[in-house]
């Protein structure tokens, strides 16, 4: 007797279920939960972390990237409008800048910065101007294309309703495009935030003092000290701590984004 | 600081828009094909014709929104097609309201009104406010100057450009089809205001399919037809008493009975 619909569906989900109660027997069974959890959830060794981890390593974490962040919206906002120049070698310059800190790994250009540029020039940075310029660099790229989208969606009608006020067209981009970009890209530029911010763990490789630990190495430096895995899950822990406020952060931004869109009278030029 | 657009070149007498011998063409189109329009201070002038005539690029022609290609624009004084005109001086003395209003959607109603003031002519916040607050009181929403543009309908978004513009005590006004986007019981209340603009003695080139509006407060009526104008006059002539063929045409479309609501 074939089976309804109705009932397929029902049949289906419970070969779902039968198998998720499968795994998790598995894991129960097989698992060694007494070395998990020492290894994972040994409350003494995660203790001997505090205040520390928050202290100096979750503030450094923000600190490096607020800085990268900062210095990548500069620079990202002046790599957007020499995109959308109409002078030529500015585009191929910004599309040049671009295409390469998007395509290396961040990790590279950490490399350059803190034992690169200090060899070939002779010049060294504090541990936080090199994470400021590292993350910058890095951020600006994938900042500037975000940006650039963002101005581009704002519609020709602003410029032109601007325009015939009498403002110039720089004057007509910063105080009229500009700042209705950046409420369009919103949700976009608070994912490269979280994005930053785990890239900022690479600062690790520059050789940092103990005040300059940032959470990923602060754990790490926890883990030798207590021979657990503990202190490395209270640093991802930390890390959630920033990353998931501002996920929900930009997905609050999007939905208000696109309620203003359906609301807002489906005008255009 | 002079509160008045100022430094305008002296413009006594004569026509406030002159265009001689316009001609545009985008790429391979030639969209307007030797245009000679002159209004004088305080006239209103309404352009009438089929969609794809050329009506918006003439008057985006009249602030440089549109770069002619050949022929002569002179606004208040300022001859838009010397090359060395400062485009932005003159633009002040020039506003423009659009088919879709384009207030500024992150500022407020009075910042709409005042930004411009502002920066460009350098108004004091005081008194870009207070001149701010005339023109909403003028198109009756003084009460929304706190308001975000998305918070109005689209009658009253319109109200708003038409006083933003106002603010900038233009010497001319342009109007493109402001009242194509607004749902029909709207549409009143922005040819209200225009109305009493136009009593106000402010100069105005409308472009507009509100034939009513142009019988009742047009001067001179220009109807325009693949990029030339086909026939213009007051509108007892244009409209109610047409010479031309294409006139009788395009008019006996528009008024046709099953379109009257819209014009009455
Ligand atoms: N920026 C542009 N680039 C290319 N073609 C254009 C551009 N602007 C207008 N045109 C073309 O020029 C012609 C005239 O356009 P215009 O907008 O002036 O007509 P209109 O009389 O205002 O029509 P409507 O009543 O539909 O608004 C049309 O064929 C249009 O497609
Ligand atoms: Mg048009």
């Amino acid at each position: 007797m074939p089976m309804s619909p109705r009932k397929r569906a029902q049949a289906f989900r419970g070969v779902q279920y039968g198998i998720l109660v499968l795994v998790v027997a598995a894991v129960a069974f097989f698992a060694d939960w007494g070395t998990l959890g020492n290894a994972f959830f040994n409350l003494e060794a995660m203790s001997t972390q505090f205040p520390g981890i928050i202290t100096t390593a979750l503030v450094n974490t923000i600190i490096y990237t607020g800085l990268g962040f900062a210095l990548g919206l500069a620079v990202g906002l002046v790599l957007a409008l020499m995109k959308l120049s109409p002078v030529a070698p500015y585009r191929w310059i910004a599309t040049a800048y671009i295409e390469f800190f998007r395509g290396v790994p961040a990790l590279l250009v950490f490399i350059a910065l803190g034992f690169g540029v200090p060899l070939a020039f002779q010049i060294q940075f504090d541990t936080y101007s090199t994470a400021a310029i590292a993350l910058g660099l890095v951020g600006s790229a994938y900042i500037a294309e975000t940006l650039r989208a963002g101005i581009q969606a704002v519609p020709k009608g602003q410029v032109e309703a601007a325009r015939s006020l009498g403002m110039s067209q720089s004057r007509a981009t910063f105080t009229v495009v500009i700042p209705q970009a950046f409420r369009i890209i919103l949700p976009p530029l608070t994912n490269e935030l979280i994005l930053l911010t785990k890239d900022s763990s690479l600062i690790y490789l520059l050789g940092l003092l103990g005040t300059e630990y940032e959470l990923a190495k602060f754990g790490r430096e926890g883990m030798n000290a207590t021979n657990s895995m503990s202190p490395i899950l209270l640093a991802g822990l930390c890390y959630l701590l920033i990353t998931v406020p501002l996920g929900y952060l930009s997905r609050y931004l999007e939905r208000r984004a696109g309620r203003k869109r359906d609301e807002g009278l489906e005008v255009t030029a | 600081m002079s509160a008045d657009t100022g430094d305008a070149p002296a413009a006594s007498g004569g026509p406030i828009v002159e265009i001689t011998g316009l001609h545009k063409a985008f790429g391979m189109l030639e969209v307007l094909k030797g245009i000679d329009v002159s209004v004088e201070r305080g006239e209103v002038v309404c352009i009438i014709g089929p969609s794809g005539s050329g009506k918006s690029t003439l008057l985006r022609c009249v602030n440089l929104l549109e770069e002619p290609n050949s022929g002569r624009v002179v606004v208040n004084g300022f001859e838009l097609t010397d090359p060395d005109v400062d485009i932005d001086k003159a633009r002040r003395s020039i506003g423009m309201v659009f088919q879709a209003f384009n207030l500024f959607g992150h500022l407020s109603v009075l910042d709409n009104l005042t930004v411009a003031q502002r920066k460009v002519l350098k108004r004091e916040q005081g008194e870009a406010e207070r001149i701010a607050r005339e023109n909403l009181e003028k198109v009756g929403l003084a009460e929304k100057a706190g308001a975000m543009p998305e918070q109005l309908s689209g009658g009253q978004q319109q109200r708003v450009a038409i006083a933003r513009a106002l603010s900038m005590q233009p010497a001319v006004m342009l109007f493109d089809e402001p009242t194509s986007a607004l749902d029909p019981e709207l549409v009143g209340d922005v040819l209200g205001v225009m109305r009493q603009l136009a009593h106000e003695g402010m100069t105005m080139l409308v472009v507009t399919h509100e034939m009513q509006f142009a019988r009742e407060v047009a001067d001179k009526v220009l109807f325009m037809d693949g990029g030339v104008i086909v026939e213009s006059g007051p509108p007892s002539k244009v409209i109610a008493d047409p010479v031309e063929d294409r006139t009788k045409t395009f008019l006996s479309r528009v008024l046709n009975p099953v379109h009257a609501s819209e014009v009455e």
